[in-house]
């Protein structure tokens, strides 16, 4: 046999670990996935909310999930109430409070309080995904609404540990207990209906859309100064038109105060511009339902910034607050990359497209044929 | 003729009628966990949905089963024949090792009858680490239960069978070191889209190459401790020449080991992490000790020429792995929201069956089947 054992070894062992140890994680890390151009995503606008939860009735109407009532609140609740703490299983979305010392004012950190949205963010390059080995968490690729398959799911639960938002959840209390998460009502959207939640929010706090255009209308309100009047959208950005399957905006038809963008500082312009939009709206809309009438309110004390624009790698519900967003559970020291890029760049880099453990494999044969039979009699039996 | 033989004797005794109490425990526990659900046996939750069933019984539970693998690459790989003799004993362990690891996922798995779903094409995820290591483990069970059917063959007198086998086992040996290897680094690549849920005492690029090589260190260490044992157990001599080169092996790779570790954690400036409290930082300590203290007990050929030596290196390092994993699997872990996770009794007894589960089968094995080294002078 020719082949060197010593130098296939030290081959076999620094390759890797160079790969990984001398090339840092920058060049391990695979290609971001970016949101997809056509994507429906959610704004909540937390200065907006004013904690009605009618999002959260209306999501168990949608999903067909029946009331909860947690443990020790039987003293009170005569299971007439929805009652959930946090997500689970059976709760897909949810109202939290943020509270500081007197409460006294809403949006602000000291001595206020504020109100935050819970559910899946739909992330451009979802861990979720990622993660699960069966394909049963998948990200629609002209849509990018993340669903779940339960047919398919084995109830691994790597997608509950993976998350960075902490967003799927089982149910540990059933023998065939399922991944519970938000899937944007993909089965109303489909219907050409908007998700739920956008569509019961009296003050336009959760707004649908396309993602490109509710980014343009945030980046409005973040370049509006505290307490300028402003007409809030409500429901769904693009009036009643939806993106369901098959059913999504060309380029052209996207709303056009878009391209208003956020250099408009005044509010009568925005107004004359969102007029016009909704204008030329009705006029595209055709038989669909009127869109709802905007909520006249003043914009508030924002923190300037836009939760989910950048943070790993982009999310398609993103965020507005008056309070800094580390104080409503969202995780504000992370990368610019979701993490499956990194895990999946190792995993690709240590396997070269299985070329590597093939090659690796042939090394080890050549080895284990040539070392079983230089042994003999005491190796006889192998 | 064969070198090795069945040691026989009574199978039935009192510490093996025990160890099947305990099986038996772990079994109706099971049957429990079935019909109620995770959640009527196991303490996880959502902010810990990876409990000890799958941080112990799988993850530690296949690194305790990397005997046979890290000697394969010593005897065959790197052509040491005079390991040989530990050969057996050692895939015997991993054997059991992985195939109980790999039923324990079954009990672990919410939804466990689809679970076939992994092998279904339509199904595949390629990019998922988990993916890659459920098919990686799955194909190792089928190469040790081969590996090491030449010691049915014997027993049963199926020369002819075990020349087919001799004829293609350089693949499968082969096989059987380059699939431990794929998954058990990829066991820790699993923990990389973690995050900055998993803290940056443990959170690296790095971390697949440290769970192959501790992974390594444990399998050395398994073959050594179990030597030890059963020379105690079954009064037979212990080799010392071999066990203290072997323990000389172990205590390289625990060097290289803790060289890449703590090069890892300076370069990254995580250390000063550990001095934040909390659990966190005392677990790494220990963690990190245990790995040491094997190293020290270890440090001198004279040492290891000691059984105490030889055992106590032995159980610091399975003990420094198995702590390792926990820390990375579940103390370094934290998903925000306040959640906590402590093991349940009956969780602990499931995983305690288990392991008896795989003393139990060991002993049969041993007793029954030509297992260890024919001994020179019986
Ligand atoms: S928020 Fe979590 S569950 Fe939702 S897409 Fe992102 S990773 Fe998946
Ligand atoms: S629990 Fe189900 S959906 Fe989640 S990762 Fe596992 S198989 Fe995929
Ligand atoms: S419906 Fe709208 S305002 Fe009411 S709680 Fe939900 S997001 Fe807030």
């Amino acid at each position: 046999m020719s082949i060197n054992r010593r130098d296939f070894l030290r081959a076999a062992v620094s390759a890797p670990a160079l790969a990984l140890a001398g090339a840092g994680e920058a060049e391990a890390m695979r290609a971001p996935k970016p949101v997809p151009p056509d994507a429906v995503g959610m704004l909540y606008d937390s200065t907006l909310c004013i904690g009605c939860k009618a999002c959260v009735a209306a999501c168990r109407e949608a999903n067909d999930l029946s009331p909860v009532m947690e443990p020790g609140q039987e003293g009170w609740n005569e299971k007439t109430w929805d009652s959930p703490l946090d997500l689970s299983a059976k709760t897909f979305n949810i109202i939290k409070t943020y509270q500081h010392g007197t409460m006294a004012a809403k949006d602000r950190e000291q001595n206020g309080f504020a109100f935050m949205k819970r559910h899946c963010l739909h992330c451009a390059d979802p861990s979720c995904v990622s993660a699960c080995p069966v394909s049963a968490m998948r990200k629609d690729p002209k849509t990018g609404i993340v669903s779940y398959d339960a047919n398919a799911c084995i109830g691994c639960r790597y997608c509950v540990y993976s998350c960075p938002f902490g967003i799927p959840r089982f149910d540990y209390s059933s023998p065939t207990g399922k991944i519970g998460k938000c899937e944007f009502c993909r089965h109303l959207q489909a219907d050409g209906k908007t998700p739920a939640c956008c569509h019961v929010c009296p003050t336009g706090a959760s707004l649908f859309g396309l993602v490109v255009d509710l980014k343009a209308e945030a980046q409005r309100r973040l370049a509006l100064k505290a307490g300028d009047a402003y007409d809030f959208p409500r429901g769904n950005l693009s009036g009643g038109r939806s993106f369901g399957k098959g059913k999504g905006l060309g380029d052209g038809q996207r709303q056009d105060h878009r391209e208003g963008g956020p250099d408009a500082g005044d509010a009568p312009k925005q107004r004359r511009l969102r007029e016009r939009a909704h204008l030329d709206e009705s006029a595209l809309d055709g038989g669909h339902k009127p869109h709802q009438s905007p909520h006249p309110g003043r914009i508030a004390p924002y923190q300037p910034h836009l939760y989910g624009d950048k943070e790993l790698g982009g999310t398609q519900v993103m965020y507005l607050s008056g309070v800094p967003f580390e104080k409503l559970e969202l995780p504000t020291k992370v990368p610019e990359q979701g993490y499956a890029a990194l895990s999946e760049g190792i995993q690709h880099t240590l396997y070269k497209g299985m070329i590597a453990p093939i090659l690796f494999l042939g090394g080890l044969a050549a080895l284990a044929f040539r070392n079983t039979r230089k042994h003999g009699d005491e190796e006889g039996e192998r | 003729m064969s070198t090795h033989e069945p040691i026989g004797g009574r199978l039935f005794t009192k510490p093996f009628a025990l160890l099947l109490v305990l099986v038996a425990v772990a079994l109706v526990l099971m049957a429990q966990r079935f019909m109620g659900g995770l959640g009527a046996v196991a303490n996880i939750n959502d902010g810990y949905p990876w409990g000890i069933w799958v941080t112990v019984d799988v993850v530690v539970g296949t690194a305790f089963g990397c005997g046979g693998f890290a000697m394969a690459l010593l005897v065959y790989i790197l052509n040491k024949g005079e390991y040989h003799p530990l050969m057996r004993p050692a895939l015997l362990a991993g054997l059991f090792g992985y195939t109980l690891g790999g039923m324990a996922v079954i009990v672990d798995l919410g939804r466990w009858w689809q679970v076939y779903n992994i092998f279904l094409p339509w199904h595949a995820q390629p990019n998922s680490v988990m993916f890659e290591v459920a098919l990686c483990v799955a194909a190792y069970i089928v190469v040790l239960w081969i590996e090491f059917s030449p010691a049915f063959f014997e027993k049963f007198q199926a020369e002819g069978l075990k020349k087919t086998v001799k004829g293609f086992m350089f693949l499968v040996i082969a096989l059987g070191v380059l699939l431990p290897t794929m998954h058990q680094s990829s066991l820790g690549t699993m923990l990389v889209i973690l995050g900055h849920q998993l803290s940056p005492l443990w959170q690296t690029p790095l971390l697949p190459l440290l769970f192959l090589i501790s992974a390594l260190g444990m399998g050395y260490a398994i073959v050594v401790f179990e030597a030890v044992l059963a020379s105690l157990a079954f009064k037979r001599p212990l080799e010392t020449d071999i066990l203290a080169r072997l323990s000389g092996v172990m205590y390289g790779v625990i060097l290289a080991y803790l060289a890449l570790r703590f090069g890892d954690l300076i370069l990254r400036g995580a250390l000063g992490v550990m001095f934040q409290g909390g659990a966190k930082g005392i677990m790494f300590a220990i963690e990190n000790l245990l790995f040491v203290a094997a190293a020290l007990v270890l440090a001198s050929p004279t040492a290891r020429r000691t059984p105490r030596n030889l055992f106590l290196g032995a159980l610091a390092m399975l003990l420094a792995g198995t702590v390792y994993r926990i820390d990375g699997y579940l103390v370094g872990y934290e998903t925000g929201g306040g959640w906590t996770y402590f093991p349940s009794v009956p969780e602990l007894l499931v995983t305690l069956g288990i392991f008896a589960l795989e003393v139990v089968l060991y002993l049969i094995f041993v007793k029954k089947l030509p297992v260890l080294h024919r001994l020179h002078k019986a």
